[in-house]
């Protein structure tokens, strides 16, 4: 990876806007501007069409002999299927509303990076075969034809959206670019165009039931490591129950939370969690995964993915689903999971909390809750002894993650648990939160080590903010809800708010959580010290060996 | 740009040219008719044509807290779950423009004072919002006005509206302030597109021939009233006569040229409407972020062309990972001595 330039070179080196139309500007695939291509036994594993080695730097990208055809049928085939399609090809207005609310093009300054002309690239297409003024006046209506470095051209752009919806929220017709971009790589797909970040942990979905490819018996072991860490924090070595039949909850939560850091410590604080509740509950080693890395590739195979977590809840016989803090997952769950895959099993009921007794009336059919939602509802009835001084030593604020933003709406729920489990709460600028919020820079499938500069670029207006706030009132730690976030922000903050630390919402839960039989805490679940513990009672060491 | 304002001006002059030249009935009764004719048509067409198109999924963009616990307040209007809520939103997208208003500029600095480094800065900028509603909203007031032309005896409401556009009293004719408002508005819409180089950037012919050509039609609107003065009795007995399908060609020839000029473009632009980005003005009613409600975790969204259900099954992770899941202690469906068998 090329060494990064600095914060201020690289907003410097954003070149200015140039007056060339931008139908005579090629995408340059220099190293670090695109993710790599798919390797072609992936793609062989999960029947995709047209698997092939490629490169997207050479000239010729093994397009099958017939690829202009296959591309307008699967065109004509999504428009279709979507209204939505339709709809945004015909009714944009090119306003520009759109344009400086996305991360990419604030990040990059390149006019196709514009939500409009992002889209624009694909209407150009529609209009040649869609739309009456383009057949009959071609380029001078905006339309053109298929070629080769239009197919370039859409692939370099479809994967510099992160699909995080910030646009339409902006738009006055809520032209929806995630949507336009879902079906660009879609689209890419028929013709065998796609990523390895993304395919590589789709085939390992589909086959080993989560996307790091941890088989059975692995994520059985790292749990229960995960459970002695939690032991050495705590004292308290918390179930770890796995494909148990006829437990009320199947939890699912993302796999990335079992293996990196620092998502691991938000599983741990689950774990926790769960035995202080003493929540009747199972996690499963088949359904592993709640992210779905399908939805970045194509609405099939999101729906593949997707559909191990009803098949296990019916076969575990569960009463409902909990589902861990991430992204993308959560738009899944709410728009799309229960059109995939339901209706819901027969011997899943409404969620009720059996903690507080709450019926989660908004989960109704789906049956499926979010553990902030959870969560907040037992901080809500005094469930939960917390103790938020544990959290003093940190100065925190809150990244609302895309998906649940502006997919589910979940923006005071995870909020209501910080404040409570934190003395010290600090909003970002109101712009860039709540359902403003400007996305990691990274979401998607786009959290590829490959394209780090990139990333860096998006991620400004998040990095920015939070700047802003470290800067102003001395904020040093950032929680959020997403596996994805906990993976891109910690190089996020580093580059744009060195200092900062990021971690989900149950880690600091569970270090302000007040367990039964607990030993005195003097580390936090990362095992560092509490500060001002040890010098206080000394004693309080010798618990936690 | 230029080319779509010749455009424009070749369809004046055409019209100028052709109602002088004795085609008035042409340009006064064939084209309007035609136009209003393929206006009506096409916008049904163009509507059909959408909703032959399911809408698969509930992708409502949520603008604000979902609906979820008693101690949790719902927006419910940016974020709505019920019918109620999103006839609400709907209401307010329409009616005032409720996304646009949001917008912001953003202004990345490498240095930013107070942030000891780079930063971004959000400014308010409602100017779009501002002038596309009063573009919006004269556009239709003048629309209304013009019913004085088409009904008789005129009705009360058309009185009034004058009325109370003119309240400023100025002129003789009285000055209409929505026709002058109408026109700073486009000027503003145009002025961006061609001064913002972002603007100028996404702009296409099919953005600024519908901006000149409303331009041209309040031009040669506001020119008809004000300064050529065109006898308007003559042109309601005209527009009455065609709206009963006998036009009268005698009023027709005794008509400024202008008036023809100016009911071109306006047959120009309904005849343009349906086969451009102006079909939001309806295609915004079927926008499924916008019109449908946050509940689908709630009520179950369907979809007509759902696929079959097609997975990697348990049953086959339990045949590809038994032997390590018995290791693991993991409970089985089938022990490994029996699923042998």
């Amino acid at each position: 990876m090329a060494k990064l330039p600095t914060p201020q070179e690289l907003i410097a080196s954003r070149p200015p806007l140039s007056g060339e139309s931008w139908l005579d500007v090629k995408p340059e695939f220099a190293p670090g501007s695109f993710c790599y291509p798919a390797k072609k036994e992936t793609m062989e594993l999960l029947h995709m069409p047209n698997p092939h080695e490629w490169d997207p730097t050479a000239d010729d990208w093994g397009l099958p002999e017939n690829w202009e055809q296959v591309l307008c049928d699967a065109f004509a085939d999504r428009l279709e299927k979507h209204r939505s399609l339709k709809l945004f090809m015909d009714i944009c207005v090119r306003c520009g509303a759109c344009a400086d609310k996305c991360h990419f093009f604030l990040g990059t300054n390149d006019p196709k990076n514009m939500p409009v002309l992002r889209a624009e690239l694909l209407r150009s297409l529609y209009r040649r075969d869609h739309t009456m003024l383009g057949k009959i006046l071609g380029k001078a209506a905006g339309a053109r034809g298929w070629d080769t470095s239009v197919v370039k051209e859409l692939f370099y752009y479809a994967y510099q959206c992160t699909e995080c919806r910030r646009c339409s929220l902006f738009c006055p017709y809520g032209i929806d670019t995630a949507e336009i971009t879902m079906i660009v790589r879609e689209l890419l797909h028929e013709v065998g165009l796609g990523t390895h970040w993304i395919m590589d942990p789709v085939k390992n979905c589909s086959f080993t039931g989560n996307h790091l490819g941890i088989q059975p018996h692995s994520f059985v072991e790292i749990v229960e490591m995960l459970a002695d860490d939690c032991e050495t924090v705590t004292g308290i070595r918390p179930k770890t129950p796995f494909n148990k039949k006829n437990a009320e909850i199947l939890f699912i939560t993302p796999s990335g939370d079992v293996f990196a850091d620092p998502g691991i410590y938000t599983f741990m604080g689950y774990l926790l969690l769960f035995h202080e509740l003493d929540l009747d509950y199972t996690l499963s080693t088949y359904a592993s995964e709640g992210g779905n890395f399908g939805s970045f590739t194509s609405f099939n195979m999101a729906k593949k993915l997707n559909a191990k977590m009803y098949a296990e809840a019916e076969r575990l016989n569960v009463k409902w689903i909990l589902g861990g803090e991430c992204g993308h997952m959560w738009r899944v769950i709410n728009q799309y999971m229960d059109t995939y895959n339901g209706p819901a099993p027969a011997n899943m009921i409404p969620p009720v909390s059996p903690i507080t007794g709450t019926a989660f009336a908004n989960a109704a059919s789906t049956k499926m809750v979010h553990i902030a939602e959870f969560t907040a509802d037992l901080i809500h009835h005094n469930k939960l002894n917390l103790d938020p001084s544990r959290n003093d030593h940190i100065i925190t604020t809150f990244h609302d993650s895309c998906n649940p933003a502006r997919g589910l709406g979940m923006l005071d729920e995870p909020r209501y648990v910080l404040k409570a489990v934190c003395n010290n709460f600090v909003e970002m600028p109101e712009n860039t939160i709540r359902e403003q919020t400007f996305c990691c820079g990274a979401g998607s499938g786009l959290n590829t080590e490959e394209i780090m500069e990139l990333r860096m670029r998006a991620g400004m207006p998040r990095g920015n903010a939070l700047r802003y706030v470290q800067q102003k009132f001395g904020v040093n730690h950032m929680a959020c809800v997403c596996a994805i976030d906990r993976a891109t922000l910690p190089p996020l903050a580093n580059y744009w708010a060195p200092g900062v630390t990021v971690s989900g919402l149950h880690e600091l839960v569970a270090n302000a959580l007040v367990m039964e039989g607990e030993q005195k805490r003097t580390m936090d679940l990362r095992q560092e010290d509490l500060p001002g513990i040890e010098e206080d009672e000394p004693a309080a060491q010798e618990g936690g060996e | 740009m230029f080319i779509s304002l010749l455009l424009v001006l070749l369809i004046g002059a055409i019209a100028w040219a052709g109602s002088t030249a004795g085609f008035s009935s042409l340009f006064g009764v064939a084209l309007p008719c035609a136009a209003v004719a393929v206006f009506i048509g096409g916008m049904i067409w163009r509507m059909v044509y959408w909703a032959r198109s399911p809408v698969p999924f509930c992708i409502p963009t949520t603008g604000g807290q979902e609906q979820s616990l008693d101690f949790i307040r719902q927006e419910k209007f940016d974020c709505p779950s019920t019918q109620g809520g999103v006839i609400v939103r709907m209401f307010l997208e329409i009616c005032l423009f409720r996304s646009l208003f949001r917008n912001t500029s953003a202004d990345v600095r490498a240095d930013m004072p107070g942030n000891n480094g780079p930063g971004t800065i959000y400014y308010s900028s409602k100017w779009l919002w501002c002038f596309a509603l009063l573009f919006h909203y004269c556009f239709l007031l003048v629309f209304l006005r013009h019913f004085r032309f088409f009904m008789e005896p005129v009705p009360c409401w058309v009185t009034w509206l004058e009325t109370v556009d003119g309240i400023m009293q100025v002129g003789t004719p009285r000055f209409f302030m929505t026709g002058g408002i109408l026109l700073a508005a486009l000027l503003f819409l145009l002025g961006r597109r061609v001064f913002n180089q972002r603007l100028r950037c996404i702009s296409l012919l099919n953005d600024y021939f519908p901006l000149w050509l409303l331009i041209g039609i309040v031009c040669t609107g506001i020119c008809l009233r004000y300064f050529d003065k065109t006898e308007i009795a003559l042109v309601k007995v005209f527009i009455m006569s065609v709206t009963q399908f006998s036009p009268d060609s005698d009023a027709a020839k005794n008509i400024a040229p202008l008036f023809f000029v100016h009911l071109t473009l306006v047959s120009t632009l309904l005849a343009y409407f349906p086969f451009s980005k102006l079909t939001h003005m309806l295609g915004v009613f079927f926008s499924p972020t916008r019109n449908l409600a946050n509940n689908s975790r709630r009520v179950r969204h369907i979809n007509p062309w759902n696929p079959p259900k097609q997975f990697f099954t348990y049953a086959e992770y339990e045949d590809t990972y038994r032997d390590a899941m018995a290791e693991a202690g993991l409970p089985l469906e089938k022990a490994p001595d029996k699923a042998a068998e």
